[in-house]
């Protein structure tokens, strides 16, 4: 299968690849996936006093697909406040990259690493978690 | 200078010999004829070809042209070799054994028999990817007409060994079916010396055209009869009705004639440039050579990577055209079964690629492929969460993953 222009674009030049010191009480750390399945992510967000994401990183084991997903979720992330970084939708990351159905749920784990890290954060600054919808695998 | 993308997926298929187009090329138009045409000389010289070339096969396998079947291609084989045993010995048994490591056209047609009332037994195989001898002595019963076991595996390489196993079948008179289409033209193989009664192969994974293949069966000690499953006009002695597709029998029987007079040397050759790229590939932390490494194909290595995921890494190996155990790559997304079945964990399996030479691989190939995958490896590494995990000592089997 040919990969769009963007996940290629995405893969050969990744954005934020890295890691946030996950100790920090502002930065949220979600790590999703699981290495028998074939993709884990981990995607990091360090926040400031005004809710706002002012730094994002990831690590994926995955294919170019699941890559691409996470290093585009890093660039959307920044700069926006954490409610509006709980509004992304794996489906508008579909619709960015393309991608074909056999790689949707690919994008379905960037968005569990986007809510999962927000809540890692909620938790340590003393909020309830947001509800997470059941993953979609 | 090198042309990029690199061809080293030749288990999948290889690329036709020119020596093998250019013998085929006259069956298109000035031969047309129809080889069952008895009464024109256009039939005659279609017939005089696949004559020529039925030989050729033959001699490659040391059998009787006389036993040998003209089919589509391996698939086709392996479905005439088990579906064709059932019935024709119904009347002695219904037990089948095969190996969970087997293609799918010999896995699938077994499973279809099941619902047609057939027994099957799958080996396991050991963590080398070779079968226990004794638990195939064992797994025979007065119930069994057919054990099928392929030759070599075209995932990982790894032969079977096929006179130990028709030792067993011989003893206790039962009929061994052999998927040989990875083996065949690649390492000596001779149905008499290895005691083989029907044995699959295929024209387009030994420099033939795609589209052909044969079925030997054993005529003599003893005389073997499947029952046809594509019925017409009784071509093939009433195994195999269909007009006989003549390039391509010719550009087959041309391949085999080739693969002959060159086996000694491309094995030399491919197995010295496989094993100095898989012993470079290994140098690399955490790299696996998959299945036994003694009884294996020359030609191909199979190779996990841990910590990185196939299709990402073959991404970026995309000057290679390669194939990887990895879910991502297949529609069901289940990661290799022939892997998981030598007991790899899922993460092996995902993490694998095979690399398959051929006859037109070159060195400087070889040193670019080396380069590329070493490169590609550490670039996805330095992007792998797993990675920088292992790097720091966390146990990945104790991490509670989050999914599933
Ligand atoms: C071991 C094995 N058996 C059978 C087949 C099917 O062969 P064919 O493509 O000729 O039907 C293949 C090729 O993919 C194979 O590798
Ligand atoms: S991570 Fe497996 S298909 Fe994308």
């Amino acid at each position: 299968m040919a990969y769009s222009e963007k996940v290629i674009d995405h893969y050969n030049n990744p954005r934020n690849v890295g890691t946030l010191d996950k100790a920090k009480s502002n930065v949220g750390t979600g790590l999703v996936g699981a290495p028998e399945c074939g993709d884990v992510m981990r995607l990091q967000i360090e926040v400031d006093q005004n809710n706002v994401i002012t730094d994002a990183k990831f690590k994926t084991f995955g294919c170019g697909s699941a890559i691409a997903s996470s290093s585009l979720a890093t660039e959307w992330l920044k700069g926006k406040s954490i409610d509006q970084a709980l509004e992304i939708d794996n489906m508008d990351i579909v619709e960015e990259l393309a991608l074909p159905p056999v790689k949707i749920h690919c994008s379905v784990l960037a968005e569990d690493a986007i809510k999962s890290a927000i809540n890692d954060y909620r938790v340590k600054n003393g909020m309830d978690p947001i509800e997470l919808p059941k993953s979609h695998h | 200078m090198i042309q990029l993308p690199i061809y080293l997926d030749n288990n999948a298929t290889t690329p036709m010999d020119p020596r093998v187009l250019e013998a085929m090329l006259p069956y298109f138009n000035e031969k047309f004829g129809n080889a069952a045409s008895r009464n024109h000389p256009f039939g005659w010289a279609a017939e005089e070809g696949v004559d020529y070339a039925r030989e050729q096969i033959a001699k490659l396998i040391n059998c009787s042209e006389k036993e040998i079947i003209f089919t589509s291609g391996a698939t086709e084989s392996n479905n005439l070799a088990i579906k064709g045993v059932f019935e024709m010995y119904a009347a002695k048994g219904n037990h089948i054994i095969t190996a969970t490591t087997e293609h799918k056209a010999v896995l699938d047609t077994c499973a279809h028999l099941e619902k047609l009332g057939a027994t099957i037994t799958y080996l396991e195989v050991k963590a080398d990817g070779l079968i226990d001898l004794n638990e195939l002595s064992n797994a025979i019963t007065d119930k069994t007409i057919l054990v099928s076991i392929m030759y070599g595996n075209n995932e990982i390489g790894v032969i079977q060994p096929m006179k130990e196993i028709s030792a067993i079948t011989r003893s206790k008179g039962v009929l061994l079916h052999t998927d040989a289409t990875q083996t065949v033209g690649k390492i000596p193989v001779d149905v008499e010396a290895d005691g083989i009664d029907l044995l699959s192969f295929t024209a387009h994974k030994m420099y033939g055209p795609k589209g052909v293949g044969a079925l030997y069966v054993r005529r003599k000690n003893p005389r073997v009869k499947v029952t046809a499953q594509m019925d017409g006009g009784g071509h093939e002695r009433g195994m195999r009705s269909g007009t006989l597709n003549v390039p391509g029998i010719v550009g087959f029987g041309k391949a085999c004639e080739i693969a002959m007079q060159d086996m000694e040397k491309d094995t030399i050759r491919l197995s010295a440039m496989r094993n100095r790229l898989e012993k470079s590939l290994i140098e690399l932390e955490e790299a696996y050579i998959n299945g036994n490494t003694d009884h294996r194909l020359p030609h191909v290595t199979n190779i996990s990577f841990k910590y990185v995921e196939g299709e990402g890494l073959m991404m970026a190996m995309k000057d290679l055209a390669v194939s990887s155990g990895s879910a991502c790559t297949s529609a069901s997304l289940e990661p290799s079964y022939v892997l998981k079945s030598l007991g790899l964990n899922d993460d092996l399996a995902h993490s694998s690629i095979r690399f398959g030479l051929g006859r037109f691989t070159t060195d400087e190939e070889i040193d670019y492929a080396i380069e590329c995958t070493k490169k590609a490896v550490t670039k996805l590494r330095d992007m792998s969460p797993l990675w920088e995990m292992f790097k720091d000592g966390i146990d990945l089997d104790a991490v509670e993953w989050a999914e599933h």
